[in-house]
C-alpha cells in the first residue's frame, strides 16, 4: 500500500500554511497526517450508497440572523492591538503578489 | 497598439474567433455585511464598520445575514438560474486582505446555478454557469513606491470596512464572441441586478466588479485556445478596451510562433495595455473544504416564490412595455432609445410623462439624448415637469431648440419647465405676431412666395428659415410650415 501522503506534500502543506517545521516536526507531522488519512480511507471503504451526503454534522440549516446593524469596535482600542497602524488602517509588511 | 480602436479589432482579428466569459462581482444593497451586523456602507472612514467576526478575531462566529440570502436568490431568479440549496466552503489563501487566513464562498453547491441572460441589441443568450455568495475582502494599499503599487512599496495599509460585505458573483460560461458583446453583458447585468433591488450596480464604486477570461481561436475551430484573466476592469469603457487589446496581444504571439501563457494579467487604463502580474505563487491551491461555521442553505419553494413575488419589473419587460406604446420597434433607432432608456432606469420618467398625455415618440427621444447625457442631475427631474415640458413643445409653445434649453436648466435647477421658460424668456410666439413675421417675409421675397404658392414645396424651408431668423429663433419650426401652408391654400 502506497503511502497515504509524502513528506514532500507535507512540506507544500506547511508552506502554504506559513508553517516553519523542523526535519523533527515534518517527519512527526508526516506520521500522524498519515495515520488519519488511513482512518479516512478505511471509512472510505464502507458502502455508503444507501446514505445522502452530509453536509453539516448538526441537522439544522437556514441559521439566518435579521439585516440589522449592531454598534462596531472603537477603531482606536482595535488598532491599538495591531503591532503598528498608521491613517487609521493596519500596517502590513510589503505584499510581494497581487490578491489571489 | 490599439488605442481605442474597437472597429479595427475585427478587421484585426479576421480569421480569428475571441472567446469570453466575465465574472462579475456585484455587492449586495443590504444594511448590514454577510456574516456579522456592522454598517455595509461605501466611503466610511477607515476601520469604522469592524468587529470580531470581520475581523476574524479567535472564538467569533459568523451568522449569516437573511436579507443577503434573499437578495441573492433574486438575482438568479432574475438570471433564470435553478435556485436550490447549497452550503459555504472555505477558500484558504495567505494575504492580508482577509484577517482569517480564508474567504468564505460558495465552492461545489452554489445557490443559483445553470441560468441564462438575452443580449438585448445582439438578440444573444449568454449562459449564465452559477452565481454563488460570497464575502467581500479588506481593502490594502500599498505605500512608498510611485503611485501607491505594489512594485517598490515599502509597506502596504489595510482597512476592513469592505472585509464581509456581501458579494454575489456571477459566472457566464464563455459565450461572448467580442468586446462589444461583453459591454452588452455587462450593461444589461447592470440593469438587472439594479432593477431586482439587489445592487446599486456602481462601478465607479466597486459595487461591480468585472475580471474577463480571454483567449483566442481559429475561426471555426471548436476548441478553446489558452485563456488569460484580466483584473482591474472599472468601468464599461476599460472592459472593451482591455478585452479587445488582449486578443489581439494574444493572436500577435500565435501568429509569431510563440505560446500564450495561461496568467493573470492586470489592465492598466493609462498605458491601455495589460500586464502579467507580479505574484510569488501564480498555482493557487486553496485547499477549499466544507465550513464548519455554517449550516446549509436551504430554501423552500415558497420562500423562492414568495422572493420571486417581490422582485420589480425587470429590464426585459421594461422594454416590452415601452415598446408596446409604440407600433413595430423590434429594432431600429426607437428600439435603440429603448435599450438606452431602460439601461439608465429613465423608463419610469417616459411611461410617466406618457400617462400624463405626454408624446411617446418625444419623450423618449429627449430621455434618451437631453436626459442620458446629464444623468448625474437626473434626479431633479420630476415625471410631472418632464411630462409638462414635453407637452408644451408638443403643443409648439417651445420650440425643439428652446425645448432642449429648458430640459437642461431644468436637470441643474429642478424647476419647472414654465417658470424655466420664462426666466429665458422662451414666450410662445402670439399668432398675430407670427402672422405678421410672416406677411413680412412674403414682402422681401416675392418671387420666391409666387414659386412657392404654385406648389414648389423645396421652398418650405427656405421661409421656414426667414421666419425663424426674423423670430430670433423664437418660433416653433412645425407652427411655422403650418403657417406656410395655409396661407398659400
Amino acid at each position: 500500500m502506497p503511502e497515504s501522503i509524502s513528506r514532500k506534500e507535507v512540506k507544500h502543506v506547511a508552506s502554504l500554511a506559513k508553517l516553519a517545521l523542523s526535519d523533527e516536526e515534518e517527519l512527526m507531522y508526516t506520521d500522524q497526517l498519515a495515520a488519519i488519512l488511513d482512518h479516512a480511507r478505511d471509512i472510505m471503504a464502507l458502502d455508503t450508497a444507501k446514505f445522502a451526503p452530509t453536509a453539516h454534522p448538526l441537522e439544522l440549516n437556514n441559521v439566518f440572523r435579521s439585516d440589522v446593524e449592531k454598534a462596531s469596535l472603537d477603531r482606536d482600542e482595535v488598532l491599538s492591538q495591531a503591532p503598528a497602524s498608521q491613517d487609521g488602517r493596519f500596517v502590513v509588511p510589503r505584499i510581494l503578489g497581487e490578491a489571489p | 497598439m490599439v488605442e481605442d480602436s474597437l472597429s479595427s479589432n475585427a478587421e484585426f482579428l479576421s480569421g480569428w474567433e475571441m472567446v469570453v466569459g466575465l465574472e462579475v462581482h456585484c455587492e449586495l444593497k443590504t444594511r448590514t455585511k454577510l456574516f456579522c451586523g456592522c454598517m455595509n456602507a461605501f466611503g466610511q472612514e477607515p476601520n469604522t464598520s469592524i468587529c470580531p467576526v470581520c475581523l476574524g478575531l479567535p472564538g467569533s462566529l459568523p451568522v449569516i445575514n437573511e436579507h443577503a440570502v434573499e437578495l441573492a436568490i433574486r438575482i438568479g431568479l432574475a438570471l433564470n438560474c435553478r435556485v436550490d440549496e447549497s452550503i459555504f466552503h472555505r477558500k484558504n489563501y495567505f494575504y492580508p486582505d482577509m484577517p482569517k487566513d480564508y474567504q468564505i464562498s460558495q465552492y461545489e453547491k452554489a445557490i443559483n446555478e445553470n441560468g441564462y441572460l438575452e443580449l438585448p441589441l445582439s438578440k444573444k443568450r449568454v449562459r449564465i454557469e452559477r452565481a454563488h455568495i460570497e464575502e467581500d475582502t479588506g481593502k490594502t494599499t500599498h505605500v512608498g513606491g510611485d503611485g501607491g503599487r505594489i512594485h517598490g512599496a515599502v509597506h502596504s495599509l489595510v482597512d476592513y470596512n469592505r472585509a464581509g460585505i456581501p458579494l454575489v458573483e456571477i459566472v457566464s460560461a464563455p459565450d461572448l464572441r467580442s468586446a462589444e458583446e461583453a459591454r452588452e453583458y455587462v450593461s444589461e447585468l447592470r440593469s438587472i441586478l439594479v432593477a431586482s433591488g439587489a445592487s446599486d450596480g456602481k462601478m465607479e464604486e466597486g459595487s461591480l466588479r468585472v475580471d474577463a477570461n480571454v483567449s483566442v481561436r481559429r475561426s471555426g475551430s471548436r476548441e478553446f485556445g489558452t485563456r488569460c484573466e484580466i483584473k482591474n476592469l472599472n468601468s464599461l469603457r476599460s472592459l472593451g478596451r482591455a478585452i479587445a487589446y488582449e486578443a489581439e496581444r494574444q493572436v500577435e504571439l500565435i501568429e509569431s510562433g510563440q505560446v500564450v501563457v495561461q496568467q493573470t494579467r492586470h489592465w492598466n487604463e493609462d498605458q491601455g495595455v495589460t500586464t502579467a502580474m507580479r505574484s510569488k505563487e501564480e498555482a493557487y491551491d486553496y485547499r477549499y473544504f466544507p465550513e464548519p461555521d455554517l449550516v446549509p442553505l436551504c430554501p423552500s419553494k415558497e420562500w423562492v416564490s414568495e422572493i420571486g413575488s417581490r422582485i420589480g419589473l425587470l429590464p426585459a419587460d421594461r422594454r416590452k412595455r415601452l415598446t408596446s406604446l409604440f407600433e413595430g420597434v423590434e429594432s431600429g433607432s426607437t428600439f435603440d432609445q429603448i435599450v438606452t432608456v431602460v439601461g439608465l432606469g429613465l423608463d419610469e420618467l417616459v411611461v410617466g410623462a406618457v400617462e400624463g398625455g405626454a408624446d411617446p415618440r418625444l419623450a423618449l427621444a429627449r430621455a434618451a439624448n437631453e436626459v442620458a447625457a446629464n444623468m448625474v442631475n437626473q434626479a431633479n427631474l420630476s415625471v410631472e415637469a418632464f411630462g409638462e415640458l414635453i407637452k408644451m413643445e408638443s403643443a409648439g409653445q417651445l420650440s425643439a431648440t428652446q425645448a432642449k434649453t429648458v430640459l437642461g436648466k431644468m436637470l441643474e435647477s429642478g424647476y419647472r419647465p414654465q417658470e424655466v421658460a420664462a426666466s429665458l424668456g422662451f414666450e410662445a410666439l402670439d399668432t398675430a405676431v407670427l402672422e405678421a413675421l410672416i406677411d413680412q417675409v412674403i414682402s422681401t421675397s416675392p418671387k420666391e412666395w409666387e414659386r412657392f404658392s404654385s406648389g414648389e414645396d423645396q421652398l418650405t424651408g427656405f421661409f421656414v428659415g426667414q421666419v425663424m431668423k426674423l423670430s430670433k429663433g423664437r418660433a416653433d419650426g412645425k407652427v411655422v410650415t403650418a403657417a406656410l401652408h395655409s396661407r398659400r391654400a
